[in-house]
């Protein structure tokens, strides 16, 4: 019996130091075994908490993990080298994130007009069939460059360039041009996403040909790259005021002028109707229609007026004279009619007859 | 509502004094109250003074139009005048083109007015002046830009354009969206 009596006391001595595996709670702890989490909703004892916090705490997170490990221990257990292992199961609290939410790229230009557009992208294939070479070649990159070339083993130079062009030459500069393009549109769109300013003249025209837009601000600037700011620079006949957008930022000493006050009702009418009378003022200008038939009437008046007064008596025409390269008010633009003449009979008129 | 800029105002008159000559001072000098012009997304409009301060209580987004429309300023800053105009132009133009009824339906289908659908004219008017269309009854019907003088409107052929179309009320249907 005595070595009963001692292992029970045993026994106890040791349950006594390790504590019971079971652990009683008004509510229910929660758990998430998936993060090992174990968040206990029950009040704390605010007496213990003042007169011994540690303890209190200790005991308390002891009994909490006593929990969790409990509901670990309901897990089907494995053993992997001498170890017994546990597979959790999915975490159910979703933890929130460490780093901001990353912003969206900002979209190129293309992107963002094909988005206006609804323009979607079409998936090509990487390999097409090709009719003229009789196999599948690829759209770009490893074995591209090679059937190009014997794709285009021969290129007709057109009617209307010079005969002695190189073909070949003008196509690898076209490409490389294209490729320079590209590139000088991808660092804009760099800047336009980090919001560089980019000189608005003197970058590189991307066409063959500059756009009107970039050759009216070229032009702009240059005009006002005077001395006096382009104040003396002569206009050529029809140019216009340069309009539009951040136009005015261009030209060095006309930034934006501040915004005019409104103007009174009373004022703004004294206004209106003083730049009325401007207009209503102006000189007219000369009805040029108008102009031309005055000018042509008195011209007729003028030639009938003479008419009538240096109208030679009849028959007393100067034939010789006239011949002559004389009068040019007898001249008159009616038909000449047969039988108006008068013959003269002291002219014979002989030899043979002439028809 | 924005004050016309002094560019804008003149190009407003001077297509107005085309129209009306010296009678627009009557639309701004009227005996019953001011009047003035305001701007709204490039279109024009003839307002009161009163109406115009009950307008600028509205926020300027929700306002879309407030008094008459009399045009509006295209991207190239020329000024059009709009059909919505015509009651103020028709009591004060000094040209007038009285049309022939059955030519009445053509011009408000939008077409220039030919030398058989005239029916009378104001003497005296000038080459590419604006004028005034009206019904033989005296209905106002629309304006548009004299092709001709009177004068050559006696000897021009039958089929010649008399009227160049700029306006008819038939708009008030046909494009009844875009005017406001």
């Amino acid at each position: 019996m005595d070595i009963v009596n001692e292992i029970l006391e045993k026994e106890q001595k040791k349950s006594e130091k390790y504590k019971s595996i079971t652990v009683e709670k008004h509510l229910e702890v929660e758990l998430d075994i998936g993060t090992l989490l174990a968040s206990d909703t029950n009040d704390l004892d605010t007496k213990l908490l003042q007169s011994n916090k540690d303890d209190y705490l200790q005991s308390l997170t002891r009994d909490n993990t006593q929990l969790l490990l409990n509901k670990i221990w309901e897990l089907p257990t494995e053993r992997v080298d001498e170890a017994i292992v546990v597979k959790l199961p999915e975490p159910k609290t979703v933890l929130p994130r460490a780093k901001p939410c990353p912003k969206p790229k900002p979209l190129t230009k293309w992107q963002e007009f094909a988005k206006s557009k609804g323009i979607t992208k079409k998936k090509k294939d990487k390999l097409q069939w090709d009719e003229q070479l009789q196999k599948w070649v690829p759209l770009y990159g490893f074995k591209k460059a090679a059937a190009e070339k014997e794709k285009n083993w021969l290129i007709e130079v057109p009617q209307n360039l010079d005969p002695m062009t190189d073909m070949f030459e003008k196509k690898a500069s076209e490409k490389s041009e294209k490729v320079a393009k590209n590139e000088l549109q991808r660092l804009k769109n760099i800047a336009r996403a980090r919001k560089v300013k980019i000189p608005r003249v003197g970058l590189p025209v991307t066409s063959d040909k500059a756009s009107a837009t970039q050759l009216d601000t070229a032009a702009t600037i240059a005009k006002a790259s005077t001395a006096s700011l382009g104040k003396f620079q002569d206009k050529l006949p029809k140019e216009k005021e340069p309009r539009g957008k951040g136009i005015h930022e261009l030209i060095p000493g006309k930034e934006r002028k501040r915004k005019l006050p409104i103007p009174t009702p009373a004022q703004e009418r004294e206004n209106n109707l003083n730049m009325l009378d401007n207009i209503l003022n102006k000189r007219p200008k000369i009805d040029m229609d108008k102009a031309v038939a005055k000018h042509i009437h008195d011209e007729q008046v003028n030639r009938s007026e003479e008419k009538k007064n240096t109208k030679p008596a009849k028959g007393k025409r100067n034939f010789k004279a006239k011949t002559k390269g004389g009068n040019p008010t007898n001249f008159t633009a009616k038909k000449p009619k047969a039988g108006k003449g008068q013959r003269n009979p002291a002219k014979k008129a002989g030899g043979r007859k002439r028809r | 509502m924005k004050v016309l800029s002094e560019e804008r105002t003149r190009i407003l008159f001077e297509k107005l004094t085309k129209y009306i000559g010296v009678n627009v001072k009557l639309l701004i000098d009227r005996p019953d109250g001011t009047y003035c012009f305001r701007e709204k997304k490039d279109r024009v409009y003839y307002i009161s003074e009163r109406l115009l301060h009950l307008a600028q209580t509205v926020k300027p987004d929700n306002l879309i139009a407030a008094g008459t429309c009399f045009g509006k300023f295209t991207k190239t800053n020329k000024f059009r005048l709009h059909i919505t105009a015509l009651t103020y132009i028709a009591p004060y133009a000094p040209y007038k083109i009285w049309v022939k009824p059955s030519a009445e339906q053509q011009f408000l289908y939008g077409h220039h007015i030919i030398k058989s659908g005239l029916g009378r004219i104001t003497e005296n008017t000038p080459k590419h002046h604006g004028v005034v269309v009206y019904t033989m009854s005296d209905i106002p019907i629309g304006f548009g830009v004299a092709s001709r003088t009177t004068a050559e409107c006696r000897h021009a052929d039958p089929l010649a354009t008399i009227v160049f179309h700029q306006a008819d009320v038939g708009e008030y249907i046909r494009s009844e969206d875009t005017l406001t």
